[in-house]
């Protein structure tokens, strides 16, 4: 099966990290993939508020590239793998909105028709986790593990926007995904309730007093639940998580220091990719410690 | 029966009425122009319209109208058969026709209540007058098939609902097969410990009966058995009850639990079912101390002789009367009834299914029926309120509607959880002194003294905070969270969300269908709601009976109801039981299916497409036979059959493409 790339502006920008490791681990896994062609913005959070019409416009040119530029499988599926958490939701909300609203989708159909471009449905939107876990699977991931992440206390971390509005590959809750991925690399997994709770998402640049507040809550809790770090499948959660630590600490008058991954990255260590490839040298609380 | 009846078109006199029902169908069609416009149909003697067809008035026109114009065909154009083609039938038979020289035009339900367009509306009325009259005058004389109905009655499930029905009946002289899955009957009934709002004893209402059920002479009551097939119709069921091997004998053991004391096992060590997992129990055991009969069990997945052979037996040994029987099998009994009542409950809401409530990770978060049992005095603590770490809870929070009024599990309401969830905070607030929260949505307290039992748990200033939990965790913000539960809500009275610390929450889970009721609704061949619950015939109107007719419903089994309600409905469905066994008889409907022997092929296409089993092979003529009793007129095996040897009263082929006929031509 070939895969499609949605890599989104993230993973090119700050989550640069994300976008290199989840390369280097899908070479190591002989998965086959192309980035989609002349992609643009996914849509994203703040678009969808605004102008939920222009946002679908948006992402559903994406989808309309990837039905013109992916080899669908038997079924006449095109698989799009898009890393990022709000690239995700977003392309996947707009599959939604043009299934439940007729004039919706003749409105946008229209738009991309203007553009010599057909949606016709056929585009899966898929997360990393869900490939991992159910393409790949759990049995030939450990098979990989040349250096088992032994010893290594990881607190999962999936945001908001993975598993919720839309768990279609997860609990909307409790989802496990990322535990087994990591469990079954040799690490081991500190039971934390926090995994979905908000990262502050982008008040942390606009109401900071509360943005910084539930990052505290998050890194708190799981340093005080003995993990080593935090993985994350989000590039504004590890933002968010990483970049205000000193902040954090100095207002709450407690070390929240802890590394966090994404988990990708951590993946990547087990596999025994470099360091560089995996964009270990980007952190600012150095993961290397951790793995040690 | 007149003797102005005919069978030819020549000679049929057709009467037609045409109903008002007040504006329902004079506002929107000009039922003049419709009764004016029959008159000019073949064979209509007689049109007239009229205000209300359906009463008595209307009805005598009928009938003296068949006598001084020698009707002897009839047509009413008014409501749906379902509400007054018995009326109508009735009005015939007494003006003096046989009943199924009547055909009724729906002009109500399939026109004025669904048109807009006044002159459409009339047009359609029209045109469906125009098919009756052509179909009745094919109408042929049928006779209504009486059959015998056989007095004894089955009821399924000893709940409270069952035992109350059995119990019914039996005071009435019927004699009851009372046929209970488990070891034991009382259903969940026998698990609580107070029932709402009275606070009297659960045991001590239930386990009178219970015995009652027992010494009853005229009730055969069959344990830990199931019905296994049930053949036949109303009035004449066959039903074969498979009963488990209990590997004790009943008629001999007398409950005097000295197996369960020399049991290899010394110390109980198996989850015990009836504590719901939070006891243990031995191998050899008596569900609880009032079980009825009061005899124990084996379970052959515990016992060390079933599972090793290498036991010494000291049960055995132990019982001076010989009751233990490890070679007991599984039998098959097959009873006849007249009519069968099915009282098979609920079951209670898999908690673990919200996994943010953390019930199965958490130890101190409980279902409700799980406190039932720990607040009994017969349950796993003796009644004392203790978590597991064996400390007494300083503060609980009880969350409601779980896995009910819930787009994503049950829309339903299950109607108890309110006040079951009052019940639980009164008996631990008595029994702890601890603080207690309800996070609830809305309080249902409908029912006489539960308005009134919510006001006193207030004066008992047990807590209310109005909104859906989020989650329950154990991460902590304060000290004071330190080490409990903290219960996650949005307090929508205060409009903010609130954290609140607890030692113990209680899981309200709500009422869902048992898990095999699918299965169960076939071999009764009854219908279920998409909920899963069993479907009563009319919501209103018949809420026990079924559409199959002698099976009758009564308890949860039907939908959430509380004991009050069960009981109720269980001397409903016992009353219709014994309406029809004092009746004697049945009156089948005559709209049945029938062979013509002579075009009958043997292909044995209709037999299988019968959803009744209602068609048999004979071997010896070689054709299908149809027996009347069990067909439903559905006309499966009419449509099926290649060689049109499958008819149906009232719905030959003829009266079928002539009603077409009628209906197209006045389009």
């Amino acid at each position: 099966m070939k895969y499609l790339y949605f890599p989104g502006c993230s993973l090119s920008s700050t989550g640069r990290a994300y976008g290199e490791s989840i390369l280097a681990v899908f070479r190591a896994l002989g998965l086959s993939f192309a980035e989609i062609d002349d992609w643009n913005c996914c849509g994203a959070t703040s678009y969808m508020s605004v102008d939920e019409r222009k946002a679908v416009a948006l992402a559903s040119r994406n989808l309309a590239l990837a039905e013109e530029q992916g080899g669908a499988g038997p079924d006449g599926e095109v698989q799009v793998i898009a890393p990022c958490a709000a690239c995700y939701l977003v392309l996947n909300k707009a599959q939604h909105l043009m299934d439940e609203s007729p004039d919706l989708a003749r409105t946008i159909k229209g738009a991309l028709a203007q553009a010599q471009l057909s949606y016709t449905g056929r585009v899966k939107v898929r997360h990393p986790l869900d490939v991992f876990v159910n393409d790949v699977g759990l049995k030939a991931l450990g098979e990989k593990a040349r250096r088992p992440l032994k010893g290594m206390k990881v607190a999962c971390y999936y945001g908001c926007q993975i598993v919720r509005p839309y768990a279609t590959f997860d609990d909307q809750h409790n989802p496990t995904t990322m535990e087994q991925i990591l469990k079954a690399l040799g690490a081991e997994v500190v039971d934390w309730p926090l995994k979905t709770r908000c990262c502050g998402g982008t008040l942390t640049g606009t109401i900071e007093d509360v943005g910084l507040r539930l990052n505290y809550i998050l890194l708190r809790e799981a340093k005080r639940r003995k993990a080593d770090l935090i993985a994350t499948a989000c590039p504004l959660c590890q933002f968010n998580l990483e970049c205000n630590q000193d902040k954090i600490s100095d207002q709450n008058k407690e070390n929240v220091a802890i590394p966090v991954a994404y988990f990708t990255q951590l993946m990547g260590l087990a596999m025994g990719i470099p360091d560089r490839e995996l964009g270990l040298q980007r952190s600012f609380v150095p993961v290397r410690v951790a793995a040690a | 029966m007149s003797t102005s009846e005919t069978k030819s078109n020549g000679s049929a006199r057709v009467g037609v009425y045409v109903c008002h029902c007040g504006k329902n169908i004079a506002g929107k069609v000009d039922v003049k122009a419709v009764a004016e416009f029959a008159k000019g149909l073949p064979n209509v003697v007689l049109s007239r319209e009229y205000k209300f067809m359906c009463s008595d008035p209307g009805q005598e026109l009928i009938q003296k109208d068949i006598k001084e114009h020698q009707l002897n065909r009839i047509v009413v154009a008014s409501c749906s058969p379902l509400m007054h083609e018995v009326t109508f039938r009735r009005a015939t038979a007494a003006g003096g026709l046989n009943p199924f020289y009547f055909q009724m035009a729906n002009i109500r339900e399939h026109v004025s209540w669904v048109t807009f367009d006044e002159g459409m509306a009339t047009k359609k009325a029209k045109a469906l007058m125009g098919g009756a009259v052509r179909r009745v005058v094919l109408h042929e004389a049928l006779e209504k098939q009486r059959v015998a109905v056989h007095p004894d009655v089955m009821v399924v499930g000893g709940g409270i609902s069952g035992i109350h029905a059995a119990l019914t009946l039996a005071d009435a002289g019927k004699k009851v097969y009372l046929v209970e899955r488990e070891p034991t009957i009382g259903g969940h009934m026998a698990m609580f410990d107070k029932t709402f709002p009275t606070l009297d004893c659960a045991a001590c209402i239930l386990t009178p009966k219970m015995s009652l059920v027992r010494t009853h002479k005229n009730i055969t009551l069959w344990t830990y058995s199931e019905v296994a097939k049930v053949d036949g119709f109303v009035g004449n069921f066959k039903v074969q009850v498979r009963r488990k091997p209990r590997f004790v004998s009943e008629e001999l053991c007398v409950g005097c639990n000295l197996c369960v004391e020399a049991c290899a096992f010394k110390e109980p060590k198996f989850p015990d079912e009836f504590n719901l997992g939070l006891s243990k129990r031995k191998p050899v055991y008596m569900s609880f101390p009032q079980a009825t009969p009061s005899v124990v069990q084996i379970d052959p997945e515990t016992c060390l002789h079933f599972r090793t052979g290498k036991c010494k037996q000291p049960c055995k040994s132990a019982c001076e009367r010989g009751a233990i029987d490890f070679e007991q099998k599984e039998k098959i009994v097959e009873v006849e009834v007249g009519s069968i009542i099915l009282a098979t409950g609920f079951k209670v809401f898999d908690a673990k299914r919200l996994v943010q409530y953390g019930y199965g990770k958490y130890p101190n978060v409980y279902t409700s029926l799980e406190v039932e049992r720990v607040v009994n005095a017969s349950g796993p603590t003796a009644g004392e309120v203790v978590l597991k770490d064996g400390k007494k809870p300083k503060s609980v929070g009880i969350i409601h509607c779980v896995g009910s009024r819930d787009e994503r599990n049950n829309k339903y309401c299950s109607r108890v959880c309110c006040m079951y969830s009052l019940k639980l905070a009164h008996l631990v607030k008595e029994r702890t002194g601890a603080e207690i929260y309800n996070f609830y949505i809305d309080m249902r307290t409908p029912g006489k003294g539960y308005e009134e039992f919510y006001d006193k748990l207030l004066e008992e200033r047990v807590h209310f905070i109005r909104g859906r939990a989020a989650e329950v965790t154990d991460w902590t913000m304060t000290r004071e969270e330190e080490g409990k539960l903290v219960i996650r809500a949005e307090d929508t009275l205060v409009g903010e969300v609130r954290r609140i610390p607890v030692d113990m929450v209680i899981l309200s889970v709500g009422l869902e269908a048992r898990a095999d009721a699918d299965e169960v609704r076939r071999m009764f061949n009854i219908s279920c709601s998409h909920e899963g619950w069993f479907l009563e015939r009319h919501p209103k109107l018949a809420p026990v009976s079924t559409f199959t007719d002698g099976i009758f419903l009564a308890g949860a089994c039907q939908g959430p109801k509380d004991i009050p309600d069960c009981v109720a409905q269980a001397g409903a469905a016992a009353s219709e039981s014994m309406a029809l066994a004092d009746r004697g008889h049945v009156e089948l409907e005559p709209n049945t299916a029938f062979i013509t022997d002579e075009l009958c092929c043997g292909c044995k296409t209709c037999i299988p497409m019968c959803p009744y089993s209602a068609i048999s092979f004979n071997a010896e003529k070689k054709h299908a036979e149809v027996n009347a009793a069990l067909c439903k007129g559905c006309g499966t095996c009419v449509a099926a059959c290649p060689s049109g040897a499958a008819q149906q009263h009232l719905f030959t082929d003829q009266q079928i493409y002539d009603e077409i006929e009628g209906l197209m031509s006045y389009v």
